[in-house]
């Protein structure tokens, strides 16, 4: 979407003069819609003070017209470069000297006109489509020889998140707090409030990552009813997870640990081996599904109900899983792919995945995450996620409280 | 405060040759004698009642509006910021005021070349604030190079009625806390800043605003004005100050009054 917009600059003794809040009245009078940048005012009453706002306007006719009017006034219009495009001289690598994006939400100048960054994610690069008017971030690995890639800083700009303070939401209101000694339940419950809101509003899908510990913990159960109650969009985990999962629904153990009795059963630590296996000589998970002999878990009913997970193969995978994807840049893609429309990811009990999964995610999507460990939680939320909640819990009484409140 | 020093300048090539605001009309000429016998009279005034040191700078033939001294500039502490007149038919009075200043051996200070002011025409104290008009004669852009360059704040102020163009027409400082002003010719923010920041205010009438009340010189506890400004005149008095009026309808035909024809050097 090209929008109409200008920076503007005031200085002066423009707020005992009242010319900083007749400059916004003009804008918002005339049609357009302003955004401060910076506000310095001045320290005493003989210091000048200085505006930037930011004019965005419907029309280049109604911002042409603002300008003018505004310009009466004493702000002027600040000169915004555009941004540096040089292509890229190989496949798989970025020109020197590029752009490396972060997870916020990032315009680029070109061609006179301002750019919404597609696909914004950390670590990336912004690969710029001259002839369509658009601008995409891309991984490293996604260059191909003579992609017009951004290079410097110049015409990028990154827009911090802005709190609303009229929707003073639970998020909002914990903003990356990380605390053994929160009351759970009453987190719990805010976190299926917003869950609820986020699918009766139909404002985005729900992304879960989740680790083997949920199988290990005896948390299946409460998952499957999440899943069956409609609040797992996708699910990304790895090969440890649903070979656990499998052995649960095969074997009645988790690593050889019965879920039932909590004993070790005999020769119970070949159980996973064995499902998975069993899992390969069939074809894969979906295949045996649909043969009927996988008929319970979370992976089955993620296949029943057409749930798209991707499961990222390790190095020490066992098997792997034929549904293992164990090209790393292949899991990443599909990754990317599936995180798009995501608003609220629910990591538990996993930390490569969340990490990874984290570096894949725009800030503006909510995140929750939950481990036994408070290193764990502490070093999640502090990727970068703006909106972020940490809890420090098992993943069983987490999930069994979530599910009961969900009413699944 | 010692006595206060102004700079005038006597009548000799004055007339009305171009038109620059509504007041003007080459069709409506001053008369030469009259227009000197005024000026004479108001000199008079200001040295003899309100005391003031005036300085003379040297009439210039072809610059029928040098005797308007207010636009020269600004002038604070022995730095002198010269106007650059939006008109072009004054432009040629800059280099004539500026001489004056650099032979008295005042700081010059410039604005920017590409805007537009118009000296003490738009810009007057009261106590510890610059008020400063802008949007007809001069630009608002200059009013952050004026607070800088003089280490004050300015209060920037939109006219918004032709017929007063200048700050000076509508707008006059009585004391430290006091100023007489025609609220119409501001805008409402311009009218929400004077209430702000000057705390007793005299509303001048718009019959007597159309007889330049506000361009009157004040100094001290007294005042020159032109005649014909009875309420201004009787509430002055109602405050304490000496009032003498004079006639100075030659100079209404080119758009001023009192204060137009004096710019204060200290």
């Amino acid at each position: 979407m090209g929008s109409f917009t200008k920076v503007i600059e005031l200085r002066g003794h423009i707020i005992d003069s009242l010319t900083f809040p007749k400059v916004l009245d003009e804008i918002l009078d005339h049609g357009a819609e302003y955004e401060t940048e910076e506000i310095a005012i001045g320290k005493t009453r003989r210091d000048a003070s200085y505006a930037r706002i930011r004019v965005t306007a419907p029309s280049e006719e109604i911002l042409t017209r603002v300008l003018g009017h505004v310009r009466r006034l004493g702000a002027e219009p600040v000169e915004e470069e555009e941004v540096r495009l040089a292509p890229a001289t190989g496949d798989g690598f970025f020109p020197e000297g590029f752009y490396a994006t972060t997870n916020l939400p990032t315009r680029v100048k070109h061609g006179g006109r301002w750019l919404q960054v597609e696909d914004v994610c950390m670590d990336s690069g912004i690969r710029v489509l001259p002839r369509e008017g658009r601008a995409l971030c891309v991984k490293m690995s996604q260059v191909r020889a003579g992609d017009p890639i951004i290079v410097g800083h110049d015409g990028v700009k990154v827009d911090p998140l802005r709190k609303d303070p009229l929707r003073r939401g639970f998020f909002e209101f914990m903003s990356s707090t990380v605390s053994p000694e929160k009351s759970k339940g009453l987190l719990i419950q805010e976190i299926a409030r917003e869950m609820r809101d986020v699918k009766a509003q139909g404002k985005g899908k729900i992304l879960w990552v989740v680790g083997p510990a949920l199988v290990h913990t005896g948390a299946r159960d409460s998952f499957c009813r999440i899943i069956d109650a409609g609040y797992v969009d996708v699910v990304f985990s790895g090969n440890g997870m649903a070979a656990h999962d499998i052995e649960a629904s095969l074997y009645g153990t988790s690593l050889g640990v019965s879920l039932t009795a909590g004993k070790i059963l005999p020769r119970g630590h070949e159980h996973h081996l064995r499902a998975i296996n069993f899992i390969r000589s069939l074809g894969g998970i979906a295949r045996a599904v649909e043969s009927g002999h996988l008929s319970s878990g979370i992976l089955y009913s993620l296949i029943r109900r057409e749930i798209p997970f991707v499961l990222a193969g390790s190095i020490r995978d066992d098997g792997p899983l034929p549904e293992a994807i164990t090209d790393t840049l292949e899991a990443q893609r599909r990754m990317r792919d599936l995180c798009r429309g995501v608003s609220m990811a629910v990591m538990i009990a996993t930390m490569l995945h969340a990490i990874a999964t984290g570096n894949l995610l725009p800030a503006a999507v909510r995140t929750v995450c939950v481990d036994i460990n408070t290193e764990m939680v502490t070093k999640l939320a502090d990727r970068g996620t703006h909106q972020s909640l940490g809890l420090v819990t098992d993943a069983e009484l987490f999930l069994r409280e979530l599910a009961g409140k969900l009413g699944g | 405060m010692g006595t206060r020093r102004i700079l005038m300048c006597p009548p000799d090539y004055y007339g009305i040759e171009y038109e620059i605001n509504p007041w003007m009309s080459r069709s409506r000429q001053a008369d030469p004698e009259a227009a000197r016998r005024q000026w004479e009279s108001l000199f008079d005034l200001l040295q003899g009642r309100l005391g003031l040191r005036i300085s003379l700078l040297a009439p210039m033939k072809g610059l029928p509006d040098l005797v308007f001294t207010a636009n020269a500039g600004l002038v604070r502490r022995g730095t002198f910021i010269p106007s650059h007149f939006r008109h072009p038919e004054r432009r040629g009075e800059s280099p004539v005021f500026r001489g004056w200043f650099e032979e008295e051996g005042y700081e010059i200070r410039s604005l920017p070349r590409n805007l537009y002011f118009e000296g003490e025409g738009d810009v007057l104290r009261v106590g510890g604030d610059l008020f400063a008009g802008y949007r007809i004669r001069s630009d608002i852009r200059t009013h952050a190079g004026v607070g800088e360059i003089l280490e004050e704040r300015v209060l920037s102020l939109e006219l918004t009625d032709p017929r007063f163009y200048h700050l000076d027409t509508c707008f006059c400082p009585l004391a430290e806390d006091a100023a007489a002003y025609y609220p119409p010719a501001f805008d409402p923010y311009a009218r929400r800043v004077i209430e702000a920041h000057v705390p007793r205010r005299v509303e001048v009438s718009p019959e007597e605003a159309m007889r330049f009340a506000c361009n009157a010189v004040v100094a001290e506890r007294k005042a020159v004005i032109n005649t014909g400004c009875e309420n201004l005149k009787t509430t002055l008095r109602g405050m304490g100050y000496e009032v003498w009026e004079t006639d100075l309808s030659e100079f209404i035909k080119a758009g001023g009054a009192a204060k137009c024809l004096v710019l204060f050097l200290d």
